[in-house]
C-alpha cells in the first residue's frame, strides 16, 4: 500500500479504570489517501470515535494511547510536543466533533469564534481582512455572510453545524475527521450538511474520515468503508463492494439488518451482545455471535489481511496466504 | 483485592472520612470522657474556684468552682445535641416542604417555597434573640434547640425542592407514573433513595447552622443558664473577663472544640459534594 | 362505537403569555380516532419541530391542550374519575425513547416490572406475578434468568428497551404509544425490538401508535402513516402509497433526503432552500410555504384542507385539488383497516 496522507499503524487506546482495563481500540491500522473519503462505521463500543480522537491526540486520562503510529504526511503525530500538536490541530488535522454545535461559545458571535482560532494559529491580518476571510468561509459552507454576526442560539442546528465545518476548514487542513457530524440533525438538514461537507472537501482537496453508525450516510458519502467491531477493524473495502458483497460475517449481518424503503420484510437483528471490552473473548471478538464460527476462531485472533485488490478482512474464513498488512 | 479497594475508596473520599472521624472523636469525648473524668466536677461549687491548671484539674477551674475539663466533656455533647435536634427538625420540615412543593407544584409549591424564601431574608439571629429573650427563664438545651430550628429548615427546603424539580422530568419517574405509582410512593420510593447524599448534605448544613446560631445566642447570654454548653462557657468566660486576665485554659478549649466541630462538619459536607458531583472526583 | 382514544381539534401553543412573547404553535387542529378494533399500527412521522412529541404528551395526558381535547372512551382527562384514570393506565401504555433514563439506577430491573403488577393488581400471588413477568420477558425475546436480578447498567440498551416493552405489555393494554422506541438503540438490536412490537400487534391484538422521525422503520412496521410538519398533517394514509408515491412536497423532500445504504442509489431530493431559521409562522398559511418549491399565493393565505387523492390517502396541499379529490374531515377515515 502506497503511503497516503494519513497512515495509522497498530493503534491501541486503553482506558485504565479502577475496575480493569478497557481496550477501546485494539490494533487499528489503515491508510488514507489524499482527497479520499473514508468511513469508519460501527456500533456503540466499537471504538470508532476513540480512533478519531486518538488521531487528534484528544484522549484524556484514564485513557491512553498505549502504542501505535500515526503519520500525517510522514510526520510522526504521536511524537510531537503538545505545542506542535496544537498547531497541527486545525492547521493540518481538523475535527468536526459529535455535538460540535453545542460546543460553540454561547456568548461570542460565531464569526469571532473563527477569528479567534485563526489568531491562535498565528494568522496575522487586519480586521477587514479577517472579516473578508470569515465571510468567504461562510459562503463556502452555504451561509450568508451576515450570519457571522449572530450568536449560536440564534441559529438552527444545521446552521450551527455548518459554522463548525467552516471552523474546521478555516486553515485548509489536509485531513478532516468528522465524528457523527449529523447525529442530532433531521434527515433533511443532514443532507444539506453532508452536501456542504462534500463540497468543501472537493474544493480543498482534503481527505475526510467520516465516523458514524448510519450505514446509509456512509453509502451516500464515502469512497471506502472501514467496519469496526470491539475495537478492531474487521473489514476495509470500497463502499460499493461492501454493500454488494460484504465479506466479514459481521458486515454481512449488519447490512442484512438494515431496514429499507424498498421492501417491507422480516426483521433480522444480530443475536447476542457486543463483547465486554475489559475481558474480550479469546480469539476473534465476534466469534460468540458468528454464524460461521470455527474452532480456530475461538483460539486465534484473525489479522486484517488483503484478500482481493483493495479489500481487507480480518476473518479466518479468508485465511491462508496473505499479503502484507 | 477488596481490602485495597476499600482503602482506595477511603482515600478517595478523604475529606468525608476526615470529617466523620473528627465528629466521631468529639462524640466519643462526650461518651467516653465520663469514664475517665469525674464529671460531677462540672457542677457549680464542686471545686475551689479560679485554679490554674494542675494534675487534679488539667484545665483549671472557673470562677464559680467548676472543673473546666469536666465542663468541656459535659458541654460538647450538649452543643452537639442542639445541632442534632435542630438538624433533624430542619431536615424533616425541609423534606416535607421540598418534596411536596417540588413534586406537586401549583399553589402548594408557591406557598411553601415562598415561605422558605421569605424566612431566608429575615435576619435570623435577630428573631432568635427576640424569641430567646422573651422566654429567658425557661430556656434549656431542648427548648434552645427548638428555637434554633426555626433557622434550620429553609435551606433544606430549597435544596430538596430544586433537586426534585430536576428529577421529576427523569424518564424513570414518568415510567413509574405510567405503572400506576401514586405521587407519595414516587417521592418515597423513586426519588428519596437517589437523593440520600443531598439529604445528608442538607442535614449537615442544618446542624452547622443550628450550632452556630446557638453559640451566638449563648454568647449573648440567652442560653441555658445552668447547663455548661460550649457557648455558655464562652459567655461565662466573657462575663468574668478571662481574656484580659489571661486565663487561656478557660476561653481557649471551647473555641478549639467549636473549630473542630466546624472543620468536621465542613469536611463531611465537602466530601458529600464530591460524591454528588462526579466531576469533582479526581481521575486515577 | 366510541374510539379508545380520540384527539379532537387538538391545538397546543407554547408561550405567548405575559412573560413569554414568543408564541410557538406546536400542534394545530389535530384530529385522530385511534380505534383498537381491529388492532392497528399507525406511524406518526415528523422531524424536530413537527409536533410529534407534543402530540404524544397530549395523548398521554402529560400536558393539557390549548384548544381541543383528548378523549379516552369518550371522557376527557379532567372529567375522568379515579377509577377511569386507573382504567386508562391499564388500557394505554407507553414506551419512551431513552432506555438509559427510564430506569431508576437505585433498583434492579425487576423493580420496573414489579410495579405495574402491584399497582394494577394483576397477580393473585407473588408466584403468579413472577410468572407474568417471565411470560412478558419471553414474549419480547429475553431470557428471565439473564435479565432479572440485574442492575440497569449491567444490561445493553437493546435489552433495557425490550424490558420496557415487556413492562408495557404486562397490564394487557389495548394501545401502546411508542415514542421513538428504537432511536437510541444500536442498529443490530433495533430489528428485534421492532419485531417484538409487531408481534404484540399480531399475537396479542395490541394497537400501536409508533411515533418517530425515522421513516424507514415506520414503513417497516406500520399499516398507516401520518406525516407531520410544523404542527400540521401534510399527508396521511396507507404507508405503501405515502412512501412509494409521496404526493406532498414535504413528504417528497423527506423521502428523497433519506440516505439509502445502497451506494448506487444516490440522494434524489433536489436541494431544498437552506432553512431560514424559525418557521414562517404566519397564522393560517400552509406550514411548509417557506420551503416549498411549488408555493402559490393561496398557500400563504389559508392552510389547505385534506384532499383525498386515493382511496387510502389524503394530502393537505393545493397542488392536489383536482376534480376527483374531495375534502375529507378526519384523516383516519381513509386508513387501511
Amino acid at each position: 500500500m502506497s503511503a497516503g496522507v494519513l497512515e495509522v499503524k497498530d493503534l491501541r487506546v486503553y482506558y485504565h479504570t479502577s475496575h480493569g482495563t478497557v481496550k477501546a481500540v485494539d490494533g487499528v491500522s489503515f491508510s488514507l489517501a489524499q482527497n479520499e473519503r473514508l468511513g469508519l462505521v460501527g456500533e456503540s463500543g466499537s471504538g470508532k470515535s476513540t480512533t478519531g480522537l486518538a488521531i487528534l491526540r484528544l484522549i484524556k486520562p484514564p485513557g491512553k494511547i498505549e502504542q501505535g503510529e500515526v503519520r500525517l504526511d510522514g510526520i510522526d503525530v504521536l511524537g510531537l510536543s503538545e505545542a506542535e500538536m496544537r498547531r497541527i490541530r486545525l492547521g493540518a488535522l481538523a475535527l468536526v466533533a459529535q455535538g460540535a454545535m453545542n460546543s460553540l461559545n454561547p456568548v461570542m458571535r460565531v464569526g469571532d469564534q473563527i477569528t479567534d482560532a485563526l489568531v491562535d494559529h498565528g494568522v496575522r491580518a487586519s480586521a477587514r481582512e479577517y472579516a473578508d476571510r470569515i465571510g468567504q468561509l461562510f459562503e463556502r459552507v452555504g451561509l450568508r455572510r451576515e450570519i457571522a454576526n449572530r450568536f449560536p442560539h440564534e441559529l438552527s442546528g444545521g446552521m450551527k453545524q455548518r459554522v463548525c465545518i467552516a471552523l474546521a476548514i478555516s486553515l485548509r487542513p489536509k485531513v478532516i475527521v468528522a465524528d457523527e457530524p449529523t447525529s442530532a440533525l433531521d434527515v433533511v438538514v443532514q443532507r444539506q450538511v453532508m452536501d456542504t461537507l462534500a463540497d468543501v472537501q472537493t474544493d480543498l482537496g482534503a481527505a475526510v474520515i467520516l465516523i458514524g453508525h448510519d450505514m446509509g450516510l456512509m453509502a451516500q458519502f464515502v469512497d471506502r468503508l472501514g467496519v469496526m467491531y470491539a475495537g478492531e477493524l474487521v473489514e476495509v473495502s470500497p463502499m460499493e463492494d461492501v454493500y454488494a458483497e460484504p465479506l466479514h460475517p459481521y458486515t454481512r449481518l449488519l447490512i442484512a439488518c438494515l431496514p429499507s424503503l424498498e421492501q417491507k420484510g422480516v426483521f433480522t437483528g444480530i443475536p447476542g451482545l457486543p463483547p465486554s471490552l475489559m475481558s474480550p473473548p479469546p480469539g476473534c471478538p465476534f466469534h460468540p455471535r458468528c454464524p460461521h464460527v470455527m474452532e480456530r476462531c475461538r483460539i486465534e485472533r484473525p489479522v486484517l489481511r488483503q484478500v482481493q485488490s483493495d479489500r481487507w478482512v480480518a476473518c479466518h474464513l479468508f485465511g491462508g496466504e496473505a499479503g502484507a498488512e | 483485592m477488596t481490602a485495597s479497594l476499600w482503602l482506595g475508596r477511603l482515600l478517595a473520599y478523604r475529606q468525608l472520612t476526615v470529617g466523620l472521624v473528627v465528629i466521631a472523636a468529639l462524640v466519643l469525648l462526650g461518651l467516653v470522657g465520663p469514664l475517665f473524668v469525674d464529671v460531677s466536677g462540672a457542677k457549680v461549687g464542686s471545686a475551689i474556684p479560679d485554679l490554674t491548671p494542675s494534675r487534679e484539674h488539667p484545665l483549671g477551674t472557673d470562677t464559680v468552682g467548676r472543673d473546666l475539663l469536666s465542663v468541656i466533656i459535659v458541654g460538647t455533647p450538649l452543643t452537639l445535641t442542639i445541632g442534632l435536634i435542630a438538624g433533624v427538625i430542619g431536615l424533616g420540615i425541609g423534606s416535607v416542604f421540598g418534596f411536596i412543593g417540588g413534586y406537586y407544584g401549583g399553589v402548594a409549591d408557591n406557598v411553601l417555597h415562598g415561605a422558605a424564601d421569605v424566612f431566608l431574608t429575615v435576619p435570623g439571629l435577630l428573631i432568635l434573640v427576640v424569641i430567646a429573650s422573651a422566654t429567658k427563664g425557661a430556656v434549656n438545651v431542648q427548648t434552645e434547640a427548638l428555637v434554633v430550628s426555626a433557622l434550620a429548615w429553609m435551606w433544606p427546603t430549597r435544596t430538596i425542592r430544586s433537586q426534585v424539580l430536576t428529577m421529576r422530568e427523569r424518564g424513570y419517574i414518568q415510567v413509574a407514573r405510567f405503572s400506576g405509582t401514586s405521587g407519595a410512593r414516587i417521592i418515597v420510593e423513586e426519588m428519596m433513595p437517589n437523593l440520600l447524599p443531598y439529604l445528608a448534605a442538607s442535614f449537615v448544613g442544618a446542624v452547622a447552622t443550628a450550632i452556630l446560631a446557638s453559640i451566638g445566642l449563648e454568647a449573648l447570654g440567652l442560653g441555658p443558664q445552668n447547663q455548661p454548653t460550649l457557648g455558655m462557657t464562652i459567655y461565662w468566660g466573657l462575663y468574668y473577663t478571662t481574656v484580659m486576665r489571661g486565663l487561656v485554659w478557660w476561653w481557649l478549649p471551647p473555641i478549639l472544640i467549636i473549630v473542630l466541630i466546624f472543620v468536621g462538619l465542613f469536611s463531611i459536607s465537602a466530601g458529600l459534594d464530591r460524591i454528588m458531583n462526579p466531576r469533582l472526583r479526581s481521575t486515577a | 362505537m366510541t374510539a379508545l382514544l380520540e384527539a379532537r381539534q387538538l391545538t397546543k401553543v407554547f408561550g405567548g403569555g405575559l412573560l413569554n412573547r414568543r408564541r410557538t404553535q406546536a400542534l394545530i387542529d389535530f384530529s385522530l380516532r385511534v380505534d383498537t378494533d381491529p388492532p392497528s399500527i399507525t406511524a406518526i412521522v415528523g422531524e424536530s419541530g413537527s409536533g410529534k412529541t407534543t402530540l404524544a404528551r397530549l395523548l398521554l395526558g402529560l400536558i393539557a391542550p390549548t384548544r381541543g381535547e383528548v378523549a379516552y372512551l369518550g371522557k376527557t382527562f379532567q372529567s375522568m374519575s379515579g377509577e377511569e384514570r386507573r382504567a386508562f393506565g391499564r388500557d394505554v401504555q407507553v414506551i419512551f425513547q431513552d432506555p438509559y433514563d427510564a430506569y431508576n439506577p437505585f433498583y434492579k430491573v425487576d423493580h420496573v416490572l414489579a410495579k405495574p403488577i402491584k399497582n394494577f393488581r394483576l397477580a393473585a400471588s407473588r408466584r403468579h406475578g413472577l410468572q407474568l413477568i417471565e411470560e412478558a420477558l419471553e414474549a419480547v425475546g429475553l431470557r428471565p434468568e439473564d435479565t432479572l436480578g440485574r442492575y440497569p447498567h449491567q444490561l445493553s440498551g437493546g435489552q433495557r428497551q425490550r424490558i420496557m416493552v415487556a413492562r408495557a405489555l404486562l397490564p394487557k393494554p389495548r394501545l401502546i404509544i411508542a415514542d421513538e422506541p428504537v432511536s437510541m438503540v444500536d442498529a443490530s438490536l433495533r430489528a428485534t425490538i421492532l419485531g417484538s412490537l409487531r408481534k404484540l400487534n399480531r399475537e396479542f391484538g395490541i394497537s400501536l401508535l409508533y411515533i418517530t422521525h425515522d421513516l424507514t422503520t415506520a414503513y417497516q412496521i406500520s399499516q398507516n402513516i401520518i406525516v407531520l410538519y410544523g404542527g400540521s398533517v401534510a399527508e396521511a394514509g396507507d404507508v405503501e402509497l405515502v412512501v412509494q408515491q409521496p404526493k406532498h412536497p414535504y413528504t417528497q423532500l423527506l423521502i428523497g433526503s433519506i440516505p439509502s445504504p445502497n451506494p448506487r442509489h444516490r440522494w434524489t431530493a433536489r436541494r431544498s432552500p437552506t432553512d431560514a431559521g424559525a418557521l414562517a409562522a404566519t397564522n393560517g398559511s400552509c406550514r411548509f410555504v417557506a420551503r416549498c418549491p411549488y408555493a402559490m399565493p393561496r398557500c400563504h393565505e389559508l392552510h389547505p384542507p385534506f384532499f383525498q387523492t386515493d382511496e387510502h390517502r389524503v394530502v393537505a396541499c393545493y397542488l392536489h385539488e383536482t376534480a376527483q379529490s374531495t375534502s375529507v374531515g378526519a384523516m383516519d377515515e381513509v386508513f387501511v383497516r
